[in-house]
């Protein structure tokens, strides 16, 4: 095996500094080295959207990168968008309209629709079903997913409509 | 995935030089595509030259009143930029019509242009295929060959080519522009880029082992209406079954490039010559040496009634 590699990056706010081998994917680097399992690992081939992470403010599939790739990124994961409360509408809101049943994919989703809500405005059902192509579901049949980040749009345009 | 050693490059040159000493070294750019083989064991590179720091993420006009666009320009940035918006909405189309969103924040220009095939058989390690193993055969052939070429195609491999961003770029006449460890720089026209299969379908470009692209170059922007149109088996995320870019001129000429159906994007004069007649004409002569396979032979009205739609949309 290929020695390993000096690491640092930001992950959620934090500085962190390792030694990974090149072939550890983000995704492995953050569940198992950093034990930040929000994050889930599907298909690994950048098909079903699980592993989705936000990297200098993109979501991005974290199976397909190196962790070696992410030298002096910011990544942000589930886990810190949670804490940090930028999710806390959309985790409200597919709470109460039943927008996760096993909830793998979840993680992916709200990273996804965080990405999307982060653009203003109210995106139409198309817009969200767009940007959630490659999120798969094998529960909900999506619904309720777009739902719940429609009324999060609404919800937060009309906040901002408020004087 | 087996294991390599990496590094990352700071130029162009110190790329380029990298990958003339060592032999089994491969450059990664987004990785969307190489990580997923590399995972399969269908690449496997010993050593990995990181070109994400080239500083070839630049989009820059050119001198002839073109745009110049960095390999390293990513998929998203290229379709939402104004210029290519405006100029060159053949080029943006087909980008929005590729992968997700999220894919597209990482694939880079150079990268997209060499993905390789999607073929079934070329990701199955089980089975024979020339492209993953020269001399092995052809499971396509006689297998399952419903997303396979139509024209073009050899005895040694019916696989098609699965960019949309490319089948723009050949209907826009792009130039991909290239370095060598040498520091020789070559201009290749995107009608030469890539290659058809022939007897070695595992070379897909004309590019030499260790040549960098740094550049994909758009001529002076032609004017006309721009149409990408895709068909696949579901409304997003999925490759072409065909697809169709055209730009089209008030007085009935145009430009017309299809993707899905060879292993490389499919463009003919002769058949642009007869755009003015219309599109059944068209398609008739860019589909005179077609060869379909019996799971495929659904790709020929499919391309017609592609077409005929692209070009009534540009008429308006
Ligand atoms: C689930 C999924 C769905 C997809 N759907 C579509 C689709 O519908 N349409 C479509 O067009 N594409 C689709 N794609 C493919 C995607 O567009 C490609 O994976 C992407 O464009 C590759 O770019 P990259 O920068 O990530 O390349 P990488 O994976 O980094 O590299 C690909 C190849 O290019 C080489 N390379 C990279 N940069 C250079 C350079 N500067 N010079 C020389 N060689 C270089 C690498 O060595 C490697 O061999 C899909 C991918 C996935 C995973
Ligand atoms: S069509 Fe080409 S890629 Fe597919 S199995 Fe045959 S040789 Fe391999
Ligand atoms: S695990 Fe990354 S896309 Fe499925
Ligand atoms: S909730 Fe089970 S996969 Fe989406």
């Amino acid at each position: 095996m290929s020695a390993p590699v000096p690491l640092a990056l930001t992950v959620n706010g934090v500085e962190v500094a390792r030694a990974v081998a090149p072939r550890t994917t983000l995704a492995d680097f953050l569940r198992l080295d950093l034990e930040l399992t929000g994050t889930h690992t599907g298909c690994e081939m950048g098909a079903c959207g699980a592993c989705l992470v936000m990297m200098d403010g993109v979501p991005v599939h974290s199976c397909l990168v190196l962790a070696v790739q992410a030298e002096g990124a910011v990544i942000e994961t589930v886990e810190g968008l949670s804490e940090r409360g930028a999710i806390a509408e959309l985790q409200q809101a597919f709470h109460q309209r039943n927008a996760l049943q096993c909830g793998f994919c979840t993680p992916g989703v709200l990273v996804n629709a965080h990405a999307l809500l982060e653009h203003g405005g109210v995106p139409t059902r198309e817009d969200i079903r767009d940007a959630l192509s490659g999120n798969y579901c094998r529960c909900t049949g999506y619904e309720a997913i777009v739902d719940a980040i429609e009324t999060t749009a609404r919800l937060r345009a009309g906040a901002e409509g408020q004087p | 995935m087996k294991s390599f050693t990496y590094e990352r490059a700071a130029s162009p040159a110190e790329a380029v030089a990298a990958a003339a000493r060592v032999p089994d070294a491969k450059f990664i750019a987004g990785g969307t595509n190489l990580l997923d083989l590399m995972k399969l064991e269908i690449e496997t590179p010993g050593h990995l030259i990181d070109v994400n720091g080239l500083g070839l993420d630049k989009i820059e006009p050119t001198n002839e009143g073109g745009l110049r666009i960095g390999a390293l320009v990513r998929n998203t940035d290229l379709a939402a930029d104004a210029r290519v918006r405006r100029d060159y909405g053949v080029l943006s189309r087909a980008l929005l019509a590729g992968a997700s969103g999220q894919l597209r924040n990482k694939a880079t220009t150079a990268g997209n242009l060499l993905q390789r095939t999607r073929c079934p058989y070329f990701y199955d390690t089980n089975m024979p295929c020339n492209k993953r193993q020269p001399g092995s055969g052809c499971a396509a052939i006689g297998g399952f060959s419903r997303q396979h070429a139509v024209l073009g195609a050899s005895e040694a491999c019916i696989a098609v080519h699965p960019s949309d961003m490319a089948v723009a770029m050949r209907a826009l006449d792009a130039t991909v522009e290239t370095v060598k460890a040498n520091g020789t720089t070559r201009s290749i026209a995107i009608a030469d880029f890539h290659r058809l299969p022939g007897d070695t379908p595992d070379k897909e470009t004309v590019l030499d082992a260790g040549e960098l692209i740094t550049a994909v170059t758009l001529p002076k922007p032609i004017g006309g209406t721009h149409i990408y149109r895709k068909v696949r088996d579901r409304a997003s995320y999925a490759f072409a079954l065909v697809s169709v870019a055209a730009i089209v001129q008030r007085d009935g000429t145009g430009n017309v490039a299809l993707g899905g159906v060879a292993h490389k994007p499919w463009r003919m004069e002769a058949a642009e010559a007869q755009m003015p007649r219309g599109a059944t004409a068209v398609a008739e002569r860019l589909l005179a040496d077609a060869k379909p396979t019996s799971d495929n032979a659904f790709k020929l009205p499919l391309v017609r009634r592609t077409l005929a739609g692209a070009l009534a949309e540009a008429k308006g």
